[in-house]
């Protein structure tokens, strides 16, 4: 990506899924390669289990932090729910990779609207011409961590291109950002997808 | 200088230490609380820094070391401001020697707050100047030209970022380290006819303090922060508009502006003392305003008041009109809709982008207790042990406030901080039969539990005080506080010790246990209870984010019969229902046993605590 183009990302899913990092990891590999970057992003109450988003502006004309419905190139969901929720921002022929593993809130099992995957996963599946489904179970396996789903989520994006980053752009971001000790399987989780 | 990516609260950090800022207090609370962390993390060693038990102390500890001439900052949110107002209220009237910055993030929206209170609104009231940031970077060249006013004009100045200020991410400009501004503080001059509040000190400093308003109104209409954008193009042959607005909706304002044609726009970055000279060079020539902002119409109000005073026949739209929101956050979406109805656009310019909405039935995802988080253990024992009693649970802010959740559904009420232990009191009063429970954190305790508790025994009420102790700050991010032994500078000092606090205030029956121990919880629940007067359980266990387990617990398939009772009465996300039984997540559980200690088949084991 060159420092003309823009790229609007949303990155969402479930308090405490890693969001933020995966926020600072696309930032930190934009601005290496000189491309300006905000972003937003919902810090506080809700991140105990609550429904959590950010807002990531690479390159952008404009001064808002926040983006408006229907402009967002990419969505990068952890949850699928998460990603219908978010699907307003989603820009016509844009782009949803998401976690296909549901997390099923405590509310759907004590008397709130139950968790329909089907109808969600359905729903995706017609509604977004440009879907990329990640197994997040077998990634967990295969990987053995479920601590990285963040990254196998950011390598996916980058290899449909609709990142605007590289793969090697987000190996360099997650040496900077990251300690020597989870290098090693982070880059197999960028590999992943 | 050199460029960073930098949370806008991290910037006001930097910003105040390049401003020489030397003491800074405050309390956490979202959306303001990275600010006193960040001061921690970049500080250099002279640089004192400390999380006061509540924002009051803040307040008085930040005014303390400006009378003795040093820069100072309190940090806090938007309603920690009303707890430090008594100490503002008069400090205005007295002054400072070293600058003082107040600042106090607003929450609108409120997305973690009680209130949507704008400190604006709090500035017009205490008379205290405040700027008002647009942008991360913003907020960092103000904090220095804040410092910079306080200290010249010897008043307090606020800053209030909003929390997409605070929380927003930027690349920006910071100055190096060996450039921060260094200052000598003259020490504390004894001085009784300047420190020491009089009725006679008071009405002579007000009327200084009103001229020195109307003074810095005319000085602050030519500031940066204030500022025009002359319009382009012709907007419309009829009618000439503009738009004022601030803050985050300036973004919004300006990323909805065609390049080519658009009307002229006010954005104002010192809301208080108002720019008056700057408004009405903005309103000259218009036949209409849309005031764009968030929280109070504060700049409507304003624009109002300078079209009456200088018979301007402007309209001003806003708020008060219906054309903006009266509550909660703008949106760019939001801003764009009211500024394509405002200027007359056609509707079907306004709706091309918009798409329908899904239509398949997601689930609600409110914030919820963590997975093995004691306070659930702590409200379940006490549900438990009081089921079929008269009971009223009075909760508080913090974490625990999620325990009103259901299956939970333990927090009756909830005010402010420190307010469930006061407020069973008044219920205790109209209804003596009422067995009164009030739930208080160990955080909260400290900022504001302590006096409510000597009200109840002083004032001979019945009540049971809940003391939910996991030892830390958790909500908003886990801040040491007097209970943890540590301070914001490192040091490791004696803790100061719940039980003996109670035991000094006179209460006999203060009983400490750990809520993971189920049986003996509820056993320690009832007995307590029963007891007349006021008293306490400590119910004493490490947030889980501190306490990592040893070992996690596992559901015997062959024993579970699917009953679902551990997901029906305890509400843990790590329980989940799966094809007839309830599989543990193990991504999520902590090994903490409770729900061990509930399934009436024995049919899960293995959690252990470190």
């Amino acid at each position: 990506m060159s420092a003309n183009e823009n790229t609007n990302v949303i990155l969402c899913g479930v308090g405490g899924q890693g969001t933020i990092l995966a926020s600072k990891l696309i930032a930190a590999a934009a601005m290496s390669n000189g491309i300006p970057v905000k972003t937003a992003e919902t810090i506080g109450m809700a991140q105990r289990g609550g429904s959590v988003f950010s807002h990531v502006r690479l390159g952008q004309p404009e001064v808002s932090p926040l983006m408006g419905r229907a402009t967002a190139d990419l969505i990068i969901a952890f949850e699928p729910a998460e990603a219908v929720r978010q699907l307003a921002y989603l820009r016509p022929g844009g782009c949803v990779v998401t976690s296909t593993r549901p997390v099923v809130p405590v509310s759907a099992m004590t008397g709130g609207p139950t968790y329909d995957l089907e109808g969600i996963l359905g729903l995706l599946r017609t509604r977004v011409d440009n879907l990329v489904e990640v197994d997040a179970a077998g990634s967990e396996e295969d990987l053995g961590s479920a601590k990285c789903l963040n990254v196998v989520l950011l390598g996916a994006a980058a290899r449909v291109g609709k990142l605007g980053l590289s793969i090697e752009d987000l190996r360099e971001a997650i040496h900077q950002r990251l300690p020597q000790k989870l290098w090693e399987l982070n880059e197999r989780a960028l590999g992943y997808a | 200088m050199h460029t960073e990516f930098l949370m806008g609260n991290e910037a006001i950090a930097l910003g105040a230490l390049a401003a020489g800022v030397q003491v800074v207090a405050g309390y956490p609370g979202t959306p303001s609380t990275e600010v006193l962390e960040m001061v921690a993390k970049h500080k250099t060693d002279d640089v004192y820094v400390e999380w006061s038990i509540n924002e009051k102390a803040a307040m008085e500890v930040a005014a303390g070391a400006a009378y003795a001439g040093a820069r100072t900052m309190v940090t806090c949110k938007q309603v920690g401001l009303n707890v430090a107002s008594d100490p503002l209220m008069s400090l205005e009237y007295i002054g400072v020697k070293g600058g003082m910055v107040i600042v106090v993030a607003d929450d609108p929206g409120p997305i973690s707050s009680q209130t949507e209170q704008d400190t604006r609104t709090f500035a017009q009231f205490s008379k205290v100047p405040v700027f008002d940031p647009s942008s991360p970077s913003e907020a960092y060249d103000m904090v220095r030209d804040a410092f910079e006013l306080s200290e010249r004009e010897g008043t307090p100045v606020f800053l209030r970022p909003t929390t997409r200020v605070d929380h927003g991410y930027e690349s920006m400009q910071i100055v190096e380290e060996d450039e921060w501004l260094r200052h000598k503080p003259e020490g504390f001059i004894r001085d009784s006819s300047r420190w020491v509040i009089f009725p006679r000190l008071s009405v002579a400093n007000h009327a200084k303090i009103e001229r020195r308003n109307e003074r810095l109104s005319e000085e602050l209409s030519g500031s940066r922060y204030n500022f025009i954008l002359h319009e382009v193009g012709k907007t419309d042959g009829a009618r000439h508009v503009g738009i004022a607005t601030q803050g985050i909706s300036f973004t919004y304002v300006h990323d909805s502006l065609d390049v080519r044609s658009h009307p002229r726009v006010l954005r104002i970055g010192t809301p208080f003392p108002f720019p008056e000279r700057c408004a009405v060079e903005f309103l000259q020539g218009l036949d209409e305003v849309l005031c764009v902002e968030e929280l109070d119409p504060v700049i409507e109000r304003a624009l109002i008041a300078v079209c009456g005073r200088h018979g301007l026949n402007v309209r001003i739209r806003g708020k008060l009109t219906g054309d903006i929101a009266p509550s909660g956050e703008n949106s760019p979406d939001s801003v764009r809709a009211a500024i394509t109805r405002f200027i007359g656009a056609r509707e079907s310019d306004a709706h091309t982008e918009s798409q329908e909405e899904p239509s398949v039935q997601l689930p609600l995802r409110p914030p919820v207790l963590c997975a093995g988080c004691p306070h659930r253990a702590s409200f379940y024992a006490v549900k438990r042990a009081m089921k079929g009693e008269k009971t009223i649970y009075c909760g508080d802010i913090g974490c625990y406030t999620l325990g009103n959740a259901k299956p939970l559904d333990m927090v009756d009420t909830c005010l402010c901080m420190g307010a469930g232990i006061t407020i069973a009191q008044g219920v205790f009063h109209v209804e003596p039969d009422t067995t009164c429970f009030a739930f208080v954190g160990d955080s909260t305790f400290f900022a504001s539990g302590i006096t409510g508790v000597v009200n109840a025994y002083y004032n001979q009420v019945n009540l049971t005080l809940v003391v939910l102790d996991n030892s830390t700050t958790a909500m908003t991010g886990h801040q040491p506080h007097p209970g943890t032994g540590r301070t914001m500078m490192g040091e490791v000092v004696q803790a100061v010790n719940i039980e003996a606090v109670l035991r000094g205030i006179g209460l006999t029956t203060v009983e400490t246990v750990n809520p993971l121990e189920h049986e003996l919880a509820v056993q320690t629940v009832r007995r307590v209870a029963a007891e007349p007067g006021v008293k306490a359980i400590i119910f004493k266990s490490p947030c889980i984010v501190l306490a990592r387990p040893k070992a996690k617990s596992l559901v015997d398939e062959n024993k579970c019969v699917g009953c679902t009772r551990c997901v029906r009465e305890l509400g843990c996300p790590a329980l989940v229902p799966t094809d007839g039984k309830v599989r543990i997540d193990q991504s999520l559980c902590t090994g903490c046993t409770l729900c061990e200690q509930v399934c009436p088949f024995g049919a899960i084991s293995g959690g252990e605590r470190l």
